[in-house]
């Protein structure tokens, strides 16, 4: 049908114009350029990167195991687990509802509430721990009603997932407001003549259309929340076994000059690192390939 | 006359929600430290924000990260241009490992890079019979604060130079630019909001940053000790007070430097749709 | 069922999209609303599905006040200018939609759906891509699917926005013939937004033209074609020419042509514009009786059934636009640069706004 061509020349449109001498580099400016990147991304990249791992096992694989299964080692990985399965889920759902409300609706002052959201991300992480230390801490607004009633906040886990939810709090709302401002709302707005309540929009249009985004939201959250390491320190009082989290249990263990271990736990979380790297590579991927085959079959 | 109503449903359950859960942890809080540097009177706030020990920081913190984000601007643009023009063996791999230095954890850049750059590591001792030490010195700062700045230019240049139109390239080169003068005169003032914007977001997050530098530093007062650290020592001391109005200060800055770089991204976005 | 619309209004801010608007449309006909982007006439639709909320008036469906009833219990199917398909479900379930959200107790049974849903897309020729996704469809398609959706709630109205606007010219063509049918078979009170005056005037029952968030003339669409009430209609609807002229007492000069009017009677040597359709220019090789005036023929058009020329006038810098059948033309014998008198027919003469207030 002549519509479909319309699309397929859109798609070729679309695709990368293949360069020709008149825009593009010679050769060897090329692999010049190719050349300084590489020179600074290993630089800057991947000798960290590889650092970390030689590091971890630089006294043997029997070492390394037994750092990661001592008492406090399991302790702190346990406590970053809680803080961050207390904290993504809270994020996540803020992250939709603001989301929903910026991209849907036309309201006073949304671009300051942008920012607002963004504020969480300019702001120190120390910064992050201080000022629940000021409402919470022992001399702070809340600090006496709290010990009079005997509920721990700073220097506690409440205090870690409070520092842990303000580091991590714009992430999944800034992977979905462009997302779901892009798509518009034209097919809520369908679901609605055709009769859906809010929650079947929400549900049956809405949730399918940004699943993707939405989950790399959550891994992202994920990542920064059980790697949050200024913030936390602020708050949590390095209490052995208790209060420490996996980044601070590697801290104490370098300034204890025990590398070997404190690599072997950094070992974990650059782990974590990489596994989230490759999750959002895949989502890009799915999202690019769905997008191509939708576009291919449209050729017919 | 009749009130302005909102079709779609939910818009007063999100947006309350949204500015309920904003309030109760972002921005009582945060009013909490101006609440409690009302505490001093503003010859004791200055006395505090203007000590030298404090005045040494704010010239480490802001020039390193200075220097650090200048790094990236170029490193990161030529990053950019590298991934999105050219193709070579293990593109993808490279693309995907960019935001690295977002999604490792702070204190494990900062104890790799210190393994990496003190003088027994791999380029560290590389670099040590030139006279150079990079580990323990404000170098240190500067290699840490690069780091956690690497993807954020490369993820703002990427996608502007992937919808540059070709054909203003060709435009130019049959108009009888050279190369060069194609870049400087028809992609770079293209690129360029996008560059500042990279530039800046990578400028306030090496300001803010503490776990990756503390372990490189050397934290030695007046040398190489950042402002963040200022704070932490402050509060360790149970200066709460101290601690706050130096905060007080780096988050006018922060606020500051958001302003700036929503403008940015703003005119940024404006140019975009120009460009359609 | 009907549809009446009473002194709506509604701004955006400053900007007045609808100002006061007022007309009915009777059971099972086809109306177009017609006008240039920005005249409001989207607006207008989506304040009769209840997608907008009017600052002023009433929507009455039926006689019955529908100002404040809800967009779901409007029971209107509208179809989208972009579609809005659901993308990540099957044409099949885009269709099922408006049925399988219904709560449980009037929910069709899942057999149910299914006839009703494969009883659809047969009307619109489509069951074969039940199982396709939107993005896999051509527009015209997406189109139909978009109709079919809206459909399938059993609507009282069908409300459709700038049907055929994103697709190309001959699929456009087709659809709006199929459209007509359609209508034809189903005699669903139906009201369609476009900016394009030959779709409407091929489609509709009845044209709504609008601008600047007024309603300038209702009328089938031989009226609004034949009479228009305004010089906008007159210009938005098909090529003109535009005279400048003086009308005193009735009367009106055209450069040596006097012409007697039905109106302004009362008017005294006041400015006016007249407008004359292309067809009704009649070229002449000599002058007749008839009032008529001199040109000189500067350009020849002649590609498919209409000749069109384009004159000079002697008395007047004025450019004249003709169109004659072939025949005609062939029987005038006329080139470039041929003297000849041109003889307008059906001139309607406005007053020109801009003196009379």
């Amino acid at each position: 049908m002549a519509a479909a061509t319309t699309i397929s020349q859109y798609s070729r449109y679309n695709a990368k114009v293949a360069r020709n001498r008149a825009t593009s580099e010679p050769v060897w400016i090329r692999w010049a350029l190719i050349g300084i990147s590489l020179a600074f991304l290993t630089l800057f990249l991947f000798i960290p990167l590889a650092a970390v791992f030689t590091e971890a096992l630089r006294k043997g694989f029997e070492t390394y195991i037994a750092a990661l299964v001592e008492p406090d080692a399991l302790s702190a990985i346990q406590l970053t687990l809680v803080a961050a399965a207390i904290a993504v889920p809270l994020n996540l759902v803020f992250g939709v509802a603001a989301a929903w409300a910026i991209a849907k609706f036309e309201f006073k002052g949304k671009s300051i509430l942008i920012t607002l959201i963004d504020l969480p991300f300019a702001v120190s992480p120390v910064i992050a721990g201080l000022i629940y230390v000021l409402i919470f801490g022992l001399q702070g607004w809340f600090g006496e009603w709290l010990s009079d009633h005997d509920f721990k906040v700073i220097f506690a886990i409440p205090g870690i997932v409070l520092a842990t939810i303000f580091v991590t709090f714009p992430f999944i709302a800034r992977e979905l407001i462009p997302l779901m401002q892009a798509q518009g709302k034209e097919e809520e707005e369908a679901g609605l003549v055709l009769g859906a309540s809010g929650w079947q929009i929400f549900w049956k249009v809405t949730l399918p259309n940004i699943k993707w985004g939405l989950l790399y939201g959550v891994i992202l959250t994920n990542a920064r929340a059980m790697g949050e390491f200024g913030a936390v320190s602020v708050v949590s009082g390095h209490i052995r076994g208790l209060t420490n989290t996996m980044p601070l249990h590697v801290e104490i263990l370098y300034n204890e000059y025990n590398y070997a271990a404190a690599f072997a736990v950094a070992s974990l979380l650059a782990f974590l690192a990489l596994v989230t790297l490759a999750l959002k590579s895949f989502i890009e991927w799915q999202t690019a390939r769905s997008a191509q085959i939708n576009e291919a079959s449209a050729d017919e | 006359m009749a009130k302005r109503k909102h079709v779609l449903p939910g818009f007063t359950l999100s947006l309350g929600y949204t500015i309920l859960y904003l309030s109760l942890l972002v921005l009582i809080p945060l009013a909490a430290t101006f609440a409690k540097t009302m505490e001093l009177s503003f010859e004791q706030f200055w006395d505090i924000v203007t000590a030298p020990r404090v005045v040494a920081s704010y010239k480490l913190t802001f020039g390193a990260s200075l220097i650090g984000a200048l790094i990236n601007a170029v490193f990161g643009l030529l990053t950019a241009w590298v991934l999105v023009r050219y193709t070579f063996p293990g593109k993808k791999l490279i693309d995907a490992l960019v935001d690295l230095p977002f999604a490792l954890p702070t204190a494990v850049a900062g104890i790799a890079l210190t393994a990496v750059y003190a003088s027994n590591g791999w380029i560290g001792s590389l670099l040590e019979p030139h006279g150079i030490k990079v580990a323990f010195t404000p170098l240190g700062v500067v290699v840490a604060l690069t780091f956690i700045g690497l993807p954020f230019v490369v993820r703002t240049v990427q996608p502007v130079l992937e919808d540059l139109e070709a054909e203003a390239e060709e435009a130019a080169a049959s108009l009888g630019a050279n190369r060069w003068q194609t870049f400087y005169k028809i992609i770079l003032p293209a690129i360029w909001p996008a560059l500042l914007t990279g530039f800046a977001v990578a400028f306030a997050r090496a300001v803010g940053e503490y776990g990756s530098v503390i372990f490189i530093a050397g934290n030695m007062p007046m040398v190489s000790e950042i402002t963040p650290l200022i704070i932490i020592t402050k509060l360790e001391q149970y200066d709460y007070t101290g601690a706050t109005a130096v905060a007080v200060v780096m988050l006018v800055i922060s606020f500051l430097l958001l302003l700036a770089i929503n403008g940015l991204q703003w005119w940024s976005a404006q140019r975009q749709i120009a460009s359609r | 069922m009907s549809i009446e619309i009473r002194n709506v209004t509604k701004n955006f801010g400053s900007f007045s999209a609808l100002n006061n608007v007022s007309l009915d449309v009777p059971s099972g006909e086809l109306v177009a609303l017609l006008g240039p982007s920005g005249c409001g006439k989207t607006t207008l639709l989506r304040i009769i599905a209840g997608l907008e909320s009017p600052d002023g008036g009433n929507i009455l469906f039926h006689g019955n006040d529908a100002t404040e009833r809800d967009v779901r219990e409007r029971q209107v199917g509208f179809v989208f200018q972009h579609y809005a398909l659901f993308r990540h479900m099957t044409v099949f379930e885009n269709v099922a939609f408006g049925l399988r959200v219904r709560p449980r107790a009037t929910r069709p049974s899942n057999d149910e759906i299914k006839r009703r849903v494969h009883e659809l897309l047969e009307l619109v020729q489509l069951d074969w891509l039940a199982d396709r996704y939107p993005p896999q469809l051509s527009g015209g398609q997406r189109q139909r699917i978009a109709l079919a959706r809206a459909l399938a709630v059993e609507p009282r109205v069908l409300l459709l926005d700038e049907p055929f606007g994103a697709l190309d010219a001959k699929v456009r063509k087709d659809l709006r013939r199929w459209l007509r049918r359609l209508h034809d078979e189903l005699h669903i009170t139906s009201v369609f937004v476009t900016h394009d005056q030959e779709e409407a005037l091929e489609v509709a029952d009845r044209i709504v033209v609008m601008n600047h968030g007024n309603v300038e003339q209702i009328g089938s669409p031989q009226e609004v074609y034949d009479n228009p009430a305004s010089p906008f209609v007159y210009k938005f609807l098909g090529n003109v020419n535009l005279f400048h002229s003086r009308v005193t007492a009735g009367r009106a000069n055209i450069g040596e042509i006097e012409l007697q009017l039905d109106d302004h009677h009362e008017a005294q040597d006041s400015p006016a514009f007249a407008y004359v359709r292309p067809h009704d220019i009649e070229i002449l090789k000599e002058r007749t009786g008839e009032p008529s005036f001199e040109a000189v023929v500067s350009y020849v058009h002649a590609i498919g059934p209409l000749v069109r020329l384009e004159l000079e006038r002697a008395d007047h810098t004025e450019l004249v636009e003709a169109e004659l059948t072939r025949e005609r033309f062939k029987e005038l014998d006329i080139a470039e640069g041929a003297r000849v008198f041109v003889q307008p027919r059906n001139v309607r003469v406005f007053l020109d706004p801009a003196s009379t207030s």
